[in-house]
């Protein structure tokens, strides 16, 4: 724990690039586009900070040399012992802070000694909402436009809650968990429109992407990831860089019949939004089910990158992460947005840190892909071959019905899962905390049921090379390259947040909230809360004008199942396999739910 | 010579009749086995709860053949999705001693077919009453609480951990809301 590594990794053969070879990149880092650079406010208002998700503070009380005395502020519990995955909000001088299901948030007066509450609003959803969440009962934060916060429940509803007050302002409902539908995501709000998505990729859902009318909560427009290009809004505007996204009524032709129906493709991740393009940017999730097998073809448009227009949210091109996923690789994580020179010329990109291990760096206007440099060990694929923008699968590592395939790397929950990156505007560096884990995996058959599982896969998750199962990452997005690591005993499942004061924060699952010099790596100041950390860290200026870091803790999410759940450890298939590398959690933390707020004396 | 071989043969065999005892019994959907059964070890007075049961609990969960088919009916309605091979996943734990709902054959079939509130799909009238027995019975044997002989041994997919006919007896604790937090990995 806490030794620092220097540029590894290419352990394996495998990793051949299929990339032109050496496009060695000179001139500037990248740089945050102009819409997220607008002077730092001291507020954290929605969870990806700013539109291009950055995730980084202008702040810089809190520097490198005086992190080290950090200290708690204030202490707040959530009431729920589930995994907090969740990022604490701060607008004007109250904090916002949800809790997972049953999904309370609660508004804390930070003008007032120990921030206590103002309010809490409970939107009581359905519990049998729990049985249909795959992977513990997380939510990922609520987002706050305009006088309102808004968040998902479990039982697939969007509230609109006033900001001031706590007063339900709308609350809408837009899934069924009779068909396996759930809601965690944050919503995001662009304009006048909260745009949300559906979970429940293991159940067999047809995913979509919704925007909402913030002042009615009537919803505007609806895509689906699956279907005829009608239902899936791909119209005259939609102008795919690569030929295997060009084509008619794909999201149908890819599928064997009707299979797309129950395919997947759910909505759970995060969103970004380029203003002067009016481009929405996000993922879709892993094809169902889980057995490859079931559904020959592409399976568009799961397990791939949508631009979409804002306003109308007809598709303007989509890139497939994992076309014919076969290990659950969804395409939902963060979409970072940044302006870069590319071979000489200005480029406007997107940079995704897949659940493939590769940090894509896609042309956002186009959807063409620039590079795609893996930032994990991997046996499973062996390079994204820039032509046809297609992943590369090592055949030796394909599913097998009825067999059991070993050491597939990354594993089901990838190099990397939900739990967002961040980028710091003052050192260009991108921070990725990830996963180095592997797995064992027999595809089974599976069988629909609705309101139930559809995955058929055995898994056995296990530790990557090495042993250790986290990583915190430094990455040069131009080179495509690690600057250093910081290796974690397990998965490291919480969020980066990057600050002007050169510091960088993360929280691992055995309970640490650590800072690490942005540009060295090196541990300043650790502080270990009550539970694993899984949550997003956020930091603001308070009414007193002093700068504040906060973390949720409380360990779960499908990492952390084995705590948050009482999972029982002598069945490695436990939590759809994750429980086998996991066994050891439970003599490590317990169940909480508490928040941290830290400040120098 | 051919003796010897045979005499364990046709004891084997008679020992095969003794752990198979199979009743094929044709049970439409809409029929339900009634026990009276009661979720808590506490009643109004002191002498316990007034319960009945019929027998049939016996029945299952002794013999091989109902487990072995309660273990192919158990991924076929996929509880597995939810119970992995026992150890959990959305569903809490099924192997382990602590049960919500109670832990005797008679509570799992009512638990299966009325569904539970946290999200336990009420699987009346979808599953034959017969196979919700056969069911319930391979559940009672993920924590062994079923005779060794008629656990299931190990399966041919991706192991798990040791097969039920390899865990050591288990018990069954009445409530199990509380997890007792930080146990050693057994
Ligand atoms: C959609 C997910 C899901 C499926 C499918 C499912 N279960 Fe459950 N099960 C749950 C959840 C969630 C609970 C906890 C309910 C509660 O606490 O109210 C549960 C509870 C139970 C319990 C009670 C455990 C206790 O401690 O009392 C048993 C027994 C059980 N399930 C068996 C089964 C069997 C057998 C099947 C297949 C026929 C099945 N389950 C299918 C989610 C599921």
């Amino acid at each position: 724990m806490g030794y620092l590594r220097v540029t590894i990794l290419l352990a394996v053969p495998l990793l051949l690039q299929l990339s032109v070879p050496s496009r060695a990149q000179t001139g500037p880092q990248p740089s945050p586009p102009p819409f997220a650079t607008t002077p730092e406010d001291g507020q954290w208002t929605i969870p990806q900070k700013n539109f291009a998700s950055t995730r980084y503070s202008d702040l810089s009380e809190i520097s490198a040399e005086n992190v080290k005395n950090l200290q708690v502020a204030f202490t707040f519990s959530t009431g729920v012992n589930k995994g907090q995955e969740s990022a604490p909000l701060v607008v004007g001088s109250t904090m916002y802070v949800l809790s997972p299901y049953p999904n309370i948030l609660y508004a804390l007066d930070l003008t007032q000694p120990g921030a206590p509450m103002k309010w809490q609003y409970n939107p009581k959803p359905a519990a049998a909402a729990q049985g249909v969440a795959c992977c513990d009962v997380v939510n990922r934060g609520p987002t706050f436009s305009n006088g309102k916060v808004f968040f998902t429940t479990l039982d697939a509803h969007v509230v609109a809650v006033n900001a001031e007050t706590g007063e339900e302002v709308w609350k809408t409902k837009l899934g069924y968990i009779n068909r396996g539908e759930t809601m965690t995501m944050a919503p995001l709000v662009v304009k006048d429109k909260v745009i949300v998505g559906i979970s429940g990729g293991e159940y067999g859902v047809r995913g979509w992407i919704q925007a909402l009318d913030a002042n009615s909560g009537q919803s505007l427009w609806k895509a689906y990831s699956t279907g005829p290009d009608q239902d899936v809004k791909i119209g005259p505007d939609f102008k795919p860089f690569y030929d295997s996204d060009k084509g008619k009524d794909l999201g149908v032709t890819t599928w064997p019949a009707d299979a797309w129906q129950q395919g997947g493709g759910s909505v759970w991740g995060w969103i970004s939004y380029d203003p002067d393009l009016n481009l929405i940017y996000y993922g879709t999730g892993n094809p169902g089910p889980w057995n490859a097998s079931q559904r020959p073809g592409d399976n568009k448009w799961t397990a791939g990158i949508f631009a979409r227009d804002a306003d109308s949210g007809e598709a303007r091109w989509f890139y497939q992460t994992a076309p014919h996923d076969l290990h659950d690789w969804d395409g939902i994580n963060e979409m970072i947005l940044l302006d870069m020179e590319w071979e000489g010329k200005p480029r406007k990109v997107l940079v995704h840190p897949g659940r493939t291990g590769f940090v894509y760096v896609v042309d956002r206007t186009t959807g063409e892909v620039l590079s795609a440099k893996p930032f994990a060990a991997l046996t499973a694929v062996t390079g994204v071959d820039l032509k046809t923008g297609r992943l590369q699968y090592n055949a030796d590592k394909a599913p097998v019905i009825n067999r059991v395939v070993r050491d597939i790397c990354p594993t089901a929950s990838g190099s990397k899962d939900w739990n967002p990156s961040a980028f710091s505007h003052k050192t260009g560096i991108l921070y990725i905390p990830h996963e180095n884990l592997c797995m064992d995996w027999e595809s089974v058959e599976a069988n629909y049921i609705a309101g139930t599982p559809y995955v058929g896969a055995e898994v056995r998750v296990h530790p990557g090379p090495g042993g250790h199962m986290g990583e915190f990452s430094a990455w040069d997005v131009r080179e495509g390259k690690e600057l250093w690591t910081i290796n974690e005993r397990f998965p490291l499942w919480s969020g980066a947040l990057a600050t002007a004061g050169d510091v960088v924060f993360y929280g691992n699952m055995e309970g640490w909230f650590k800072a690490v010099h942005a540009r060295t790596g090196e541990v300043l100041w650790q502080f270990k809360t009550a539970s694993g950390i899984i949550g997003q860290p956020t930091t603001y200026r308070g009414p007193d004008g002093k700068q504040y870091v906060a973390i949720l803790s409380g360990v779960g999410g499908w990492a952390g199942a084995i705590v948050s759940g009482d999972l029982d450890p002598r069945d490695g298939t436990a939590a759809t396999g994750f429980v086998n590398a996991m066994r050891d959690l439970k003599n490590v933390t317990t169940t909480g739910g508490t928040l941290y707020v830290f400040k120098l004396p | 010579m051919k003796v010897y071989l045979v005499l364990p043969l046709v004891a084997f065999a008679l020992a095969a009749c003794e752990r198979e005892d199979r009743e094929y019994r044709a049970n439409p959907m809409t029929a339900e086995s009634q026990e009276k059964i009661a979720l808590v070890p506490l009643s109004a007075g002191p002498s316990g709860p007034t319960e009945y049961r019929s027998g049939l609990g016996k029945e299952y969960e002794e013999n091989a053949f109902h487990i072995s088919q309660g273990q192919r009916f158990y991924t076929w309605f996929n509880c597995n999705g939810c119970h992995a091979n026992g150890g959990g996943g959305s569903g809490p734990a099924l192997m382990d001693d602590r049960w919500i709902y109670g832990g005797q054959i008679e509570n799992i079939v009512q638990t299966i077919r009325e569904g539970r509130p946290n999200g336990m799909p009420s699987f009346r009238r979808k599953i034959p009453d017969d196979q919700i027995w056969e069911i319930a019975a391979y559940v009672r044997s993920m924590g062994r609480n079923v005779p060794k002989a008629a656990a299931p041994g190990r399966k041919d997919d991706m192991s798990p951990g040791p097969a039920e006919q390899r865990r050591p007896p288990g018990q069954v604790i009445d409530g199990g809301q509380v997890p007792p937090s930080a146990q050693m990995p057994q």
